[in-house]
């Protein structure tokens, strides 16, 4: 970097301040490395390879030229399951963090930002959000019956249905954390010089909460965001062993680290793939965040 | 000299609590009361007066930050409306006293230089950031600061960022509301010297509020006084410092120590402003004032001319 060089955008700025994380630049890689794994499943099932297809003579076969992870307790390749499980797995975390951290976010700002009515109505929603028991609340939501929502048969009864009902559910009950610590930040921030000096030059609410709200609440958000990443991967498998959401013979992480703690004496190869790959997706995204904390924080050192 | 900021009447209340449905009665806060006062085109006022007397407040109302609750606005002869304070935004901006919570921590320095021409819609990118690069070096800070962000700087480099901020949509009346108190003595003759400069290059308004005549002595063309949210006096600077009409503008201008000078005693002003949610009737210094009569306590008195040109003051027995 040329020390009389001009003006450079923001954006630019964070984002050479990213790359000088080493941690999280890395975690950027892993993270890659795990989304194209999940995503080459795509290809070889072209190629025949089935992660529904049992062979009862095969059971909990040792890695061979034929099976390279070995099979399960159907005779099933668990590799090519890992991969397919890694979809669902990666997917629900991303969506239901991503859904319900943006829930969170717009809440937390407008009822920070505007204050008053729109603040006591929107933070009395989240209480009783709050107070609402978890485990009752996902039975009832997991038990709704979609065609009585006027989806189709043939979709409440696919896979497919069981994934969004997961993501909805989930983001349905996770936002509110979030939503409280971006409207104590906003109230916190709103009454600012810079702010002030904003208003005074005519910006809006929407300017002052993009531009100069967010980039404030970042560090916060962006821990609340990476630690709700890993918690919603292991709370996928909580739900699909309850029986709802994913359910087998569909696979993800959580439902095969559930099924392999019967047989993790027998055959402990099972628990541990699905354990490692959810142990490197849950560090990878923490330290991405952290990298994206060194981004946004001008004041952190590396 | 052609007027281009004028305030007429303006009162500004706040609630205070109270109301509602067990609160009591209301208690309102009067912050100003039917201010009146005008700043001319390269022009500097300086609005004077001890912590609580309103100088903010007003600074606000000019700068568009806080609604009067009475009285209006003129901007270039026209009272403000909606569409007025448009046009108005552009021209008149503001300078805080504190440099440290004025800047955004998470913003670069070229982008919080350029951000009201980004507000105001009125560049593009590159221009934007030519005119950042080209406001650093005129209030004298290195070119290189304009990658960096506001906690690598001093606290009257910052004051100089802020400056710079206020300088990019080419304004013609900037607000400065205590812009030196936060600093050393020595960078506030810097920071002094650089308005100046600036007022002389741009032919800008400042309106300059205070509570430090030294400083004001230095800078400023007319001086206004206030007391608990009344103007009391208005007057050009030599003029309003040579010869005092109001008793708190005499006892204001006593209260400045001087080499050489011993403090007379009992020209000091006794007491403390009284709160603004219960203001003394008639004229509101009466409490402390060693001219005080029965008039004081029953008439509020009005701002009047005391026979040399420009020069009011609102006292029964003004000099």
């Amino acid at each position: 970097m040329s020390r009389l060089e001009g003006a450079v955008s923001p954006w630019r700025l964070r984002r050479r301040r990213f790359l000088r994380h080493r941690a999280g630049v890395a975690s950027l890689g892993v993270l890659g490395v795990l989304v194209m794994f999940a995503l080459a499943a795509i290809p070889m099932q072209w190629f025949g390879w089935d992660p529904d297809a049992t062979d009862l003579f095969a059971r909990f076969d040792p890695p061979s030229a034929k099976h390279w992870l070995g099979t399960d307790e159907a005779g099933r390749d668990e590799l090519i399951r890992l991969m397919v499980g890694g979809q669902m797995s990666l997917l629900v975390g991303v969506l239901a963090t991503g859904i319900g951290g943006v829930v969170g976010v717009l809440i937390g700002l407008c009822a920070g930002y505007f204050g008053g009515r729109v603040d006591a109505v929107l933070m009395r929603f989240t209480d009783g959000m709050i107070a609402l028991p978890l485990l009752p609340l996902l039975i009832v939501l997991g038990a709704v019956d979609l065609t009585k929502l006027g989806f189709s048969r043939g979709f409440a009864h696919s896979g497919a249905a069981g994934f969004w009902r997961i993501v909805v559910i989930i983001a349905i009950v996770d936002w509110t954390a979030i939503a409280r610590l971006v409207r104590a930040a906003t109230i916190a921030l709103k009454e600012r010089d810079f702010v002030r000096a904003a208003r005074a030059s005519g910006a809006g609410a929407g300017y002052v909460m993009t531009s100069h709200v967010l980039p404030n609440v970042a560090t916060p958000i962006i821990v609340a965001f990476t630690l709700t990443v890993g918690r919603v991967i292991l709370f996928e498998s909580v739900l699909s062993f309850l029986g709802f959401g994913i359910v087998p013979p569909t696979p993800s992480w959580g439902n095969m680290l559930n099924n392999a703690q019967e047989l993790v004496i027998s055959a402990p190869a099972l628990a541990i793939y699905p354990g490692l790959l959810i142990f490197a997706t849950v560090i990878a995204v923490n330290f991405l965040g952290d990298g994206l904390q060194h981004a946004f924080d001008p004041r952190s050192e590396t | 000299m052609s007027e281009l900021v004028a305030l007429d009447g303006v009162s500004v209340h706040f609630p205070a609590g109270g109301g509602g449905w067990f609160g009591g009665p209301k208690r309102v806060l009067r912050a100003a009361e039917r201010v009146s006062f005008a700043v001319a085109a390269g022009e500097t006022l300086a609005l004077v007066g001890e912590s609580g007397s309103g100088k903010s407040t007003l600074g606000n109302v000019v700068a568009g930050l806080q609604v009067p609750s009475e009285g209006t606005m003129r901007f270039r002869g026209k009272v403000l409306d909606k569409a007025g304070w448009k046009e108005a935004r552009r021209a008149i901006q503001i300078v805080f006293q504190d440099p440290f919570g004025a800047l955004d921590p998470r913003m670069p320095v070229s982008a919080i230089i350029a951000e009201p021409l980004l507000i105001q819609g009125s560049a593009d990118a590159a221009a934007r950031r030519a005119r950042a690069a080209e406001l650093v070096e005129q209030v004298g800070l290195p070119m290189d600061a304009l990658n960096r962000y506001p906690h690598e700087f001093s606290g009257g480099q910052r004051q100089r960022i802020a400056i710079a901020r206020a300088l990019a949509p080419r304004p013609e009346l900037i607000v400065a509301d205590e812009p030196l108190s936060a600093l050393d003595v020595s960078i506030q003759s810097q920071v002094l010297n650089l308005m100046k400069e600036l007022q002389e290059q741009y032919g800008l308004a400042y309106l300059f509020i205070s509570h430090d005549l030294a400083v004001v002595n230095h800078l400023v063309d007319r001086v206004a006084v206030l007391y608990l949210g009344r103007l009391v006096e208005v007057g050009a600077r030599e003029d309003l410092f040579d010869h005092p009409s109001h008793p708190y503008t005499q006892a204001l201008l006593n209260a400045v120590p001087r080499i050489g000078r011993k403090r007379a005693r009992g020209q000091t002003i006794k007491g403390e402003m009284p709160s603004p949610l219960h203001p003394p009737a008639g004229c509101v210094f009466h409490p402390r004032c060693p001219k005080a009569a029965d008039i004081c306590r029953i008439d509020v008195p009005a701002l009047l001319p005391t026979g040399r040109g420009g020069h009011d003051a609102a006292c029964h027995f003004r000099e």
